[in-house]
């Protein structure tokens, strides 16, 4: 019996220590928290999705000895709570269905890009953005990045992260949502044009200004 | 003839579904002629990318 326990911590000893680092749990359970918070929009659901996460990953401790690869378990399984607590609550708080936000969104935000006859507007045409590389070591870009998710109207930051975060198929967030593939299409349209205005106006103009 | 406001709808569909052999036609005969669209359709799939390496940092930024 002695022998038994013995070998399970030696197995899983290096595991435990990352629980014991207090700093480093820390510092992930506030990240995790804000990618939950960002997906669900709801601080409740988001706060157990973290939780459940963590015990899981607790109890299962013994599969990992790294802390980068128990991080990026840990956040598999928080994608999979997430996914398991929306298809549960099948909640569709009010906030997740607006479109708005800080800024001009949808119809307005069309209107404001483009000109009547459908062409670009002359001062909102796209130009080349420099390569994103340089962006991708670069903590202000990333602080940009998460600024500009965060301003997203909520119903457009939810599909998005589930499409592009939690990489769900079309069927599955349709089922999940109830909403048709038209008009989850339009909303990524629409969330990708707020997301690369507010990109643009942040950070690739103003890097070349 | 597609114009820009159909021409970056299907820029950005094109990541989430299949386009039509119709589309395609339209979309490549559009973004040939217009250079505004060329960009959006390269940011759009920047921020794919981007959108892949944030959560991809935030999973294992300790490196
Ligand atoms: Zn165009």
């Amino acid at each position: 019996m002695t022998n038994a326990n013995v070998s399970v911590e030696i197995d899983s000893s290096a595991a435990v220590n990352i629980f014991q680092d207090t700093v480093f749990i820390e510092d992930l359970r506030t990240q995790m928290l804000k990618f939950a918070r960002l997906q669900v929009r709801d601080n409740q659901i988001a706060e157990d999705a973290v939780q459940e996460a963590m015990i899981s990953a607790y109890q299962n401790i013994d599969r990992f000895a790294r802390q980068a690869a128990f991080k990026t378990w840990v956040f598999s399984i928080l994608k999979n709570k997430i996914i398991d607590l929306l298809r549960k609550e099948k909640r569709h708080t009010a906030a997740s269905q607006l479109e708005d936000g800080p800024n001009l969104n949808g119809d307005a935000l069309i209107e404001h890009l483009f000109e009547e006859n459908g062409h670009w507007q002359k001062d909102e045409r796209p130009k080349k953005w420099d390569q994103p590389e340089h962006g991708v070591e670069n903590t202000h870009f990333w602080r940009i990045f998460d600024a500009c998710l965060d301003a997203l109207p909520a119903k457009y930051g939810r599909l998005f992260m589930m499409r592009e975060f939690l990489e769900m198929d079309t069927p599955e967030i349709c089922h999940n949502e109830e909403v048709t593939v038209s008009s989850l299409n339009v909303t990524l349209y629409r969330a990708r044009l707020r997301l690369r205005e507010c990109l643009e106006d942040h950070w690739f103009q103003k890097e070349t200004s | 003839m597609m114009k820009c406001k159909q021409a970056t709808q299907m820029l950005s569909e094109k990541l989430d579904r299949p386009l039509s052999a119709k589309e395609k036609i339209n979309l490549a005969m559009h973004t040939a002629i217009c250079g505004p669209c060329r960009q959006f359709g390269k940011q759009m799939e920047m921020i794919r990318g981007l959108s892949k390496s944030y959560s991809k940092a935030k999973e294992s930024d300790d490196k």
